[in-house]
């Protein structure tokens, strides 16, 4: 590839912050026009800086030592500020991670994609319309006229991440930055944004550099793969040679923490029914005609076993473990805990049920109280038993805390000082120390790294195969739930729409939303080759 | 972009320090012993300008304005800390128990404190020091109302931001007591803003007082203030300007430690910046 087809070609950068440490060292990569690049590196590892870097929006404090960027082979170090300016946007599109934030939520969506029309192209307002009208189609929006006069919370974070990429694709920049811009959303919603993408790039011949930490999500579209690690290129290729013949151990690492398929034995279904929810319904606020967040659930949950609750975002599915937790109140229905009706029972009269049930949440920087110690927090889980003397406890949380993967080094710190996985583990070390009967996980791997993920993912069945707790295990990660779960409850619209053991519903889904949920799933598949394959385009994929 | 972070607070620290150890040693000092009298009469020395004798000059009764300033900010402050001390336990308690339990009562109840709210806090004290009578017990209750709706505001706001934090609802998953997660959990996530408003309301209590004070309402003299004395100044402005600087500067001392500490006690206040 020479020089001068490449759209963005970078040698040899080198960032440093403030107190002269390398967050980047010596990276070289380049995209020629038409080309899907994935930079793949967990966080921290420098991958967002290098997006930056392209763009001169270095954050403050960070500066670039050395190395040279160049777009169109002219070095960007030479450009003005006001040059810079004119490629921002214009010539290079970005995308963020978060829809939610880089909408602006006063300013309607047509407004918002006019910006840099009108400020990088001379052209009418009316053709500024025309424009956008068009692109909003091309993207499938329902309604198009009609959105551009709609506000961004209107639309679901996947609408969102689409609208935004249409409004950055419309100046038909030549490089487009996307930076992690499907880690917010759900697996479906994540596959429609990429779809999109790769349809509008294609068309215009745009360079993509594509910023993210999921590897098996990126395998289905980028044509070359550059793994970062610590702020060094360790392997880079194209994807199939990447995947196919991993050679650096730390890509290896990547490629098998990404979840695959495996069969496993369903678990016996005699156990005693631990946790029962009866025709479920609740609708949130009191306006009539809300649609209702729960309508009709019903399920049973016996000893042993660890079911999935998996969904689409907004599906219910968090809900509805808060529900049989007694952390939400239902309006219709009952939920019976070892057949006691618990579903209006006072929180003071809740306490061997709390005892018995616990729940592990989504967000470890939310969930922890910010000002107590690692120690302290999985201590609170103990008040209750009074029975159990100070040593005792102390040496309980020690245990618990060493179960997890954490040494007795941990109870003293705040958990700020501790990174997301450490955090989970904090938060699996409460919920466990108790020994409850029932572990509700809502969403526990889903704000963490890829190879976390796996770790936190075997640390549960683990501690599982240990203690012999029941676990709810809720998702919308339908690969990690394929390694955990013995049985599935898909939820879509407040509704469980299908039930039954996992392998029975990989190998047949009977809803069409179940199947749409696993060919979203971003896995490879090992063929019988033993070499990995990354899953083929969904069109009439029958799974097997 | 933490190291110049670091410096700022440890500047706004110092300076506020010195500042208010200035003040502080000067006023305590003065409520056990002044130089001169604070209230004796000398009329053969009244409007001597700063000299050996009276550092800070004397008065239009000759009395010794540097005695007189000690007192008056040893009054002063007691005031200011009776009020911060009475506005920030009551506020932090309706603060806390409306925003965590809501429901109707909250609702009535901040419409209220709304209310109050909408009034600038000088104007309050004044009509609740004519409503209760000038005097030191007068001032602390009408400062204390005026400030108590400020700080429920504060606490409110951010316990039911709190409330909703997942470590609150993983506490009553844990079977924990709605008192006992209050407490345990609220609020002690809420003492950052309680501590940095207490400290710069602490600033503004003195400049109210000084105002109250300086209108007639404050206490009544021939006891100092910062504020009675400038009131009684303000006719030798030309001749006499040392009867109106060193009370002024004080005050303007006072309210710019007290701001400085507030920011530096922010600063250093956040779990995320503190050392373990």
């Amino acid at each position: 590839m020479n020089d001068g087809a490449n759209i963005l070609s970078i040698r040899d950068l080198r960032i440093t912050a403030d107190n002269e440490r390398e967050l980047v060292r010596g990276v070289s990569l380049e995209a020629g026009a038409g080309r899907f690049v994935a930079l793949v590196g967990e966080s921290g590892s420098g991958k967002t800086l290098i997006g930056r870097s392209i763009l001169r929006l270095l954050p403050h404090g960070l500066a670039q030592r050395s190395g040279t960027i160049s777009y169109l082979g002219r070095p960007i170090e030479g450009f003005s500020e006001k040059a810079m300016r004119n490629l921002r946007g214009s010539e290079i599109g970005m995308v963020f991670q978060e829809p939610l934030v880089s909408l602006n939520p006063a300013m309607r969506i047509g407004a918002q994609m006019a910006e840099g029309l009108r400020t990088h192209r001379d052209i009418s307002a009316d053709e500024i319309r025309r424009r956008s009208i068009a692109m909003l189609k091309r993207i499938r929006i329902p309604d198009p006229e009609g959105c551009l006069t709609a506000y961004p919370h209107q639309f679901s974070g996947g609408m969102r991440q689409r609208i935004m990429l249409a409004s950055v694709m419309l100046l038909e920049p030549r490089l487009l930055i996307a930076d992690e811009p499907t880690t917010a959303l759900d697996s479906l919603s994540q596959r429609d944004v990429l779809d999109t993408m790769t349809e509008l790039v294609r068309e215009s011949g745009t360079a993509v550099l594509l910023i993210t930490h999921d590897l098996g999500l990126v395998s289905n579209y980028a044509d070359d793969v550059v793994v970062l690690k610590a702020g060094k290129v360790v392997e880079a290729g194209s994807v199939r040679r990447v995947i196919d013949t991993p050679r650096d151990g730390y890509t290896r690492r990547l490629i098998d923490a990404v979840p695959k398929l495996v069969a496993h034995s369903p678990q016996s279904r005699n156990g005693d029914v631990i946790l029962e929810g009866e025709n479920v319904r609740l609708t949130y606020g009191r306006k009539p005609g809300a649609r209702p967040v729960l309508d009709g659930v019903s399920l049973r949950i016996r000893a042993g076993e660890t079911l999935a609750i998996v969904g689409a975002s907004g599906s219910g599915k968090t809900t509805l473990g808060r529900a049989l937790l007694r952390l939400t109140d239902v309006d219709e229905g009952s939920i019976l805990h070892r057949g006691r009706d618990i579903t209006r029972e006072p929180d003071r009269r809740l306490v061997s049920f709390r005892r018995q049930c616990q729940i592990v949440f989504q967000d470890p920087f939310s969930s922890l109280d910010p000002r107590m110690r690692v120690g302290a927090i999985v201590r609170e889980a103990l008040r209750g038993d009074s029975d159990l003397g100070r040593a005792e406890a102390d040496r309980r949380v020690a245990a618990t805390l060493d179960e997890v993967g954490l040494g007795a080094a941990f109870a003293g710190r705040l958990p700020h000082q501790l990174s997301g996985g450490q955090r989970q583990r904090v938060a699996i070390a409460r919920a466990i120390v108790r020994r409850p009967e029932l572990i509700v996980a809502d969403e526990p791997i889903s704000a963490l790294d890829m190879t976390v993920q796996r770790q936190i993912l075997d640390l549960f069945a683990d501690l599982q195969a240990r203690h012999g707790f029941t676990c709810i295990f809720i998702s919308h990660d339908l690969a990690a739930v394929q390694q955990i779960a013995n049985r599935i409850v898909v939820m879509d619209s407040g509704r469980i729409v299908e039930e039954g053991d996992t392998d029975a519903i990989f190998a047949a889904p009977s809803h069409d939303f179940t199947r749409r949920l696993i060919v979203a799933a971003p896995v490879f598949r090992r063929a019988a080759t033993h070499s990995i394959q990354v899953r083929p385009e969904p069109e009439g994929d029958t799974v097997s | 972009m933490s190291a110049r972070r670091g410096t700022k607070w440890k500047l706004n620290l110092l300076l506020g320090s010195v500042l208010g150890v200035v003040v502080l040693v000067l006023s305590v000092t003065g409520l056990f012993w002044t130089p001169g009298d604070p209230l004796k009469l000398d009329i053969m020395h009244r409007l001597q300008g700063p000299s050996g004798a009276f550092p800070f000059g004397t008065d239009e009764f000759g009395r010794d304005v540097l005695s007189r300033m000690m007192l008056g900010g040893g009054t002063s402050l007691i005031l200011a800390a009776a009020t911060v001390i009475g506005a920030t336990t009551l506020g932090t308690i309706l603060g806390l128990v409306n925003g965590f339990y809501r429901g109707w009562v909250d609702r009535i109840f901040m419409m209220f404190n709304d209310a109050l709210l909408a009034f600038p806090g000088i104007l309050l004290a004044l009509g609740l020091v004519a409503l209760i009578g000038a005097g030191k017990t007068g001032i602390i209750l009408a400062l204390t109302a005026a400030y108590t709706p400020k700080v429920v505001r504060i606490v409110r706001a951010a316990v039911l931001s709190l409330r909703e934090r997942e470590f609150v609802e993983a506490s009553r998953a844990l079977g924990n007591g709605s008192v006992y997660t209050m407490l345990r959990h609220v609020l002690p996530n809420t003492l950052t803003p309680i501590a940095v408003f207490a400290t710069s309301m602490f600033g503004w209590a003195i400049l109210v007082e000084s105002a109250l004070s300086f209108l007639g309402l404050g206490v009544p003299p021939p006891a100092p203030t910062w504020g009675n004395m400038l009131s009684t100044a303000r006719p030798y402005l030309d001749s006499a300007p040392w009867l109106s600087v060193f009370p002024g500067l004080f005050i303007a001392m006072t309210l710019l430690a007290a701001n400085l500490l507030g920011d530096a006690l922010r600063d250093r206040l956040d779990p995320r910046t503190a050392t373990a």
